[in-house]
């Protein structure tokens, strides 16, 4: 990418870009100084929180924060499947370990981008280690790495609130194109990794299917928080049973929608998971 | 009508008659003159620029937005009627009731998205399912994950282009179920292939598409041409 160029294209529209940017010299030293520190996939979001502060939309701190939630999820996914992945004779056969490797390395890698991109926009990313987990939820999944069905009905969980936690934090990200589609980009990572959970609790016996039916989680009262809402057949005032004069059932209709939560619902859900 | 006469519709062609078209612009400024040659050459031009305006007008700002996904989940939907109407050869009860509850709910977001639009959707799409074999579980299924792929890079490069929160939140809704029936077709396919390297990238983040890449693959099932030429850029 020349950023140059980039730059020189934008001057033929508003030719005092330098000025907003401070001047040109500013601009491409503070660039050279971050692209030394950012994975190069982030630089959009760099640019794009230049420009931003360039043409005086002042959202970053509200993105900024939103990404520290964001990442704040991605270190719990992260770790808790650090932890699975580690752990001797929890997972049964390669098949699921390829699968929960996968995913491990999915959740490192947002990890990681997310650090990035906060950085990138002038903000301090936050950081968790392992000591700072509680997967057991102070005993409510107490034999979480002992018992592999509880891991996975963790996992699931897991992966169906990190799916309705980003749905519900795209509003604020509105303001930054480069970030809301990086958001995105991630949203539905984890609806795939959901899916594939899902599916693997089913071929353990579990009443699941990949999407969400109504609001039931196959699980238990423990994890409910993660599923209420999630029984809502009315879309935008729109009933979508039997809609159109076409067979659609209740549970089709909750399943063909996945429903956002609040950072707030998203909060009290995790809590018990930190140490 | 000179200029219509030379239009064409694929991007690679477009490319080259972009040239010819330079000179038939000067032809035709050189034999007209005077303002009256201006204004209709500026109006010609607007329509050379814009090489795929014909066909079904999917509409400019939000509304172009939601008929372009009311389009594709048209699309989606009419593939999984045909599916669960013959099904492929060995297709197993568990396949079947899957592919089931997919076809459920494309007709719901396609019903929902008509609905939504009421009077400014878009007509109901003719497709073109020639290059599918119904009775071949390799040909549903390659399909299936194409067009799921497909959609979900589509509602993920369409995000930005909304400008109407509540809008943004109803294609998230829609999105993350998108993305379940690609990881489950994909494992239909090959176990464990619900998010790999072929759909997820280094960054463990899923693909986005801008519309005019998305109508490119979905154009040879759509008998129906479409119009995106209005639709929001950024």
């Amino acid at each position: 990418m020349n950023v140059q160029n980039i730059i020189n294209q934008i001057e033929k529209v508003d030719p005092e870009v330098y000025e907003k940017l401070d001047s040109r010299r500013d601009v491409m030293k503070g660039f050279a100084k971050a692209s030394g520190r950012i994975a190069l996939a982030a630089i959009p979001l760099a640019l794009g929180s230049m420009f931003q502060k360039a043409y005086g939309q002042s959202n970053t701190t509200l993105i900024a924060d939103t990404l520290n939630f964001a990442l704040t999820l991605e270190y719990i996914e992260a770790n808790f499947y650090i932890k699975g992945v580690a752990t001797s004779g929890l997972i049964p056969s390669p098949e699921a370990l390829a699968a929960l490797t996968t995913i491990r390395d999915h959740e490192n890698a947002h990890v990681s981008f997310l650090r990035t991109a906060i950085t990138s926009l002038g903000a301090t990313p936050v950081t968790f280690t392992a000591a700072q987990f509680d997967f057991t939820a102070g005993g409510a999944f107490a034999d979480v790495f002992s018992n592999y069905d509880t891991f996975l009905a963790v996992a699931q969980t897991f992966e169906d609130t990190g799916v309705r936690a980003y749905k519900g934090q795209a509003g604020n990200l509105m303001s930054n194109n480069d970030v809301l589609t990086a958001a995105l980009n991630i949203h539905s990572v984890e609806a795939r990794h959901a899916a594939h959970i899902r599916q693997m609790r089913k071929a353990r016996g579990a009443n699941v299917k990949p999407w969400i039916t109504g609001n039931d989680s196959g699980i238990g009262p423990s994890v409910q928080a993660s599923y209420n809402g999630e029984e809502i057949t009315t879309q935008a005032g729109v009933n979508i049973v039997n809609i159109g004069g076409f067979t659609i059932s209740s549970a089709a209709a909750s399943e063909a929608f996945d429903e956002p939560l609040t950072k707030e619902q998203v909060t009290t859900i995790v809590t018990p998971f930190f140490a | 009508m000179l200029f219509k006469t030379s239009k064409h519709h694929n991007p690679v062609e477009t490319l080259a008659e972009n040239e010819l078209k330079a000179v038939s612009r000067r032809n035709f400024l050189g034999y007209f003159g005077g303002a009256a040659a201006l204004m209709a050459t500026a109006a010609a031009c607007k329509k050379d620029d814009a090489p795929s305006n014909t066909g079904v007008n999917l509409g400019s700002g939000d509304t172009g937005i939601l008929n372009y996904a009311y389009a594709l989940e048209q699309l989606e939907a009419a593939f999984y009627t045909q599916v669960a109407l013959t099904p492929y050869s060995g297709i197993t009860a568990a396949e079947s009731s899957l592919l089931t509850d997919i076809r459920d709910h494309e007709i719901a977001h396609r019903e929902f998205f008509k609905a939504a639009l009421a009077g400014n959707a878009i007509q109901a799409l003719e497709v073109n399912f020639s290059s599918i074999d119904f009775s071949s579980r390799d040909s549903v299924l390659g399909t299936a994950k194409a067009f799921e792929d497909l959609g979900v890079t589509a509602y993920n490069g369409a995000g930005k282009l909304i400008t109407t929160p509540d809008y943004l939140v109803l294609a998230g809704k829609i999105v993350s179920v998108e993305a379940r029936h690609a990881a489950l077709i994909r494992d239909l396919i090959s176990n464990g292939s619900f998010a790999d390297s072929t759909a997820i990238d280094a960054n463990g983040l899923d693909l986005s598409r801008t519309p005019p890449q998305v109508l490119a693959i979905a154009a040879p099932f759509l008998k129906t041409a479409l119009n995106a030429s209005n639709l929001p850029t950024s």
